[in-house]
């Protein structure tokens, strides 16, 4: 790739950030050169954003309807999953799993709901709770 | 001195060239990359991120830290911490002694990284080279320019849990490094690069990417999980860290550089064909984006056939190399 090839596609997802990239100059050196993004990066990283958008839509629109527990939004809004969520907070996995039922999430002791809490970086009571919109 | 932050393609050899630059070092980011034989790959399909496979196109986290410093003639120190709390004391301490101090930590919770780029990924490197109040001044070599961050949010990147936990990793020269590269370092490097690259292992090097290939063939492309496999593919490849193309660009600089101190090997030709090895790499990431995109039809062994014939490639390349050095 020569430097006046490196894209510079205005990716959204590098959030007005520029990336560093090498690239041939003039005289065939390999140099550093500041880059806008380019289009491949943002379709995949857009794939992977929107996935993890979906799923804390659903859990959203699940808690509301009181099929689970609020918590399971709050994991796929931070980005994580059951798996990574046992792992932050040194749960078993099917425990964590069992803690996004709604009935059950009613009946956690104060300890577990603060290791949610520091887990997912937010307030115990709001662990409970549901922005408006997802 | 005061600290100089310099812009990098990839956050760990962006991290220790500026922190050996710091003590003297010449030493520019391709050159730690080269010399501490990073560059590699590595289907491993048992390490699963959001439910999908890890695909490494480099070594290990804190092999670049190590070799390199080894190629400089010095080594580091590195400590971790039970406690978030006492993880900020050392920091502050080692700051107040007028240590740049690098640490390992998650980008998710970073705040000064733009919300798009924030995934749970817990192998980023940073220096911190200062403290103004409740800040720390930040050189994050990612980033083109210097970054701040409250100390509430780098503990909780330091002490983020889960794969490859940083367990508030920090690191800094034991002494000061060398003020020139060993260059009998620099073969023995190549040697090993070209070997990771060659290893009879189904999971690692060129075989690896043929195994990669083989998963990919079978993916059905009714199936909605399959769009989302090749996606991950291309974006560890080409956005974390800079896999396929970036890291062959940046060998390719390695090469170039290495070319002057061990003349006569003939490195400055392996360099220009391996910067044609990383255009084929983001060929391979155009086609496959095309089709998650939905611009061309889901075709995964169309796929899998690109990163076979890449495999082949960089087969002739990698034994061509070996022979050379």
């Amino acid at each position: 790739m020569k430097t006046e090839d490196v894209p510079q596609d205005d990716n959204y997802t590098l959030g007005g950030h520029r990336k560093g990239v090498y690239a041939r100059d003039a005289a065939g050196r390999m140099v550093l050169v500041s880059s806008r993004g380019w289009e491949v990066e943002e379709i995949v990283t857009d794939q992977a954003l929107h996935t993890l958008a979906s799923q804390a839509a659903q859990a959203h629109a699940r808690a509301l309807s009181g099929l689970a527990a609020p918590l399971e939004y709050w994991m796929y809004a931070r980005r994580m999953d059951p798996e990574l969520l046992a792992q932050t907070t040194g749960l078993w996995r099917w425990r964590v799993r069992r803690h996004l039922r709604a009935e059950i999430f009613a009946r956690l002791s104060p300890a577990l709901l603060q290791r949610y809490a520091d887990a997912l970086g937010l307030p115990p009571a709001q662990l409970a709770t549901l922005p408006p919109q997802p | 001195m005061t600290f100089q932050h310099q812009h990098a393609a990839h956050c760990e050899s962006g991290t220790i060239a500026n922190l050996l630059r710091h003590h003297g070092a010449q030493v520019s980011e391709p050159l730690a990359f080269g010399a501490s034989a990073a560059l590699g790959f590595a289907y491993l399909p048992f390490i699963r991120l959001n439910g999908l496979p890890l695909i490494a196109y480099r070594a290990q986290p804190r092999a670049i830290i190590k070799g390199t410093a080894a190629a400089f003639g010095t080594r580091f120190r590195f400590e971790r911490f039970s406690r978030p709390a006492e993880g900020q004391r050392r920091l502050d301490e080692l700051l107040a002694q007028g240590q740049v101090v690098g640490l390992q930590t998650s980008v998710f919770w970073l705040p000064y990284f733009p919300e798009t780029m924030r995934f749970h990924f817990n192998a980023h490197n940073l220096l911190v080279y200062g403290k103004e109040g409740d800040d720390y001044l930040i050189s994050d070599p990612v980033a083109e320019d210097p970054q701040r961050c409250a100390a509430a949010d780098l503990a909780r990147a330091r002490f983020a849990r889960g794969v490859l936990a940083p367990r508030g990793l920090l690191y800094y020269p034991a002494h000061a490094p060398r003020a020139e590269i060993d260059p009998t370092r620099l073969a023995p490097a190549i040697r090993k690069t070209a070997r990771n690259l060659l290893a009879p292992l189904p999971l690692i090097g060129v075989r690896g990417m043929r195994t990669l290939a083989a998963r990919i063939a079978r993916l059905d492309p009714r199936d909605a999980r399959s769009s989302p496999f090749i996606g991950h593919l291309v974006r560890m490849q080409e956005e974390i860290g800079t896999g396929g193309a970036g890291f062959r660009f940046l060998y390719a600089a390695f090469l170039q550089e290495a070319d002057a101190r061990l003349p006569g090997q003939g490195l400055a030709g392996f360099a220009a064909e391996l910067m044609e090895i990383g255009d084929a790499w983001r060929d391979f990431a155009l086609a496959a984006a095309r089709m998650v995109k939905g611009r061309d039809a889901l075709d995964p062994p169309a796929i899998a056939a690109l990163l076979r014939a890449q495999a082949a490639r960089e087969e002739t390349f990698f034994r061509a190399l070996l022979r050379a050095v």
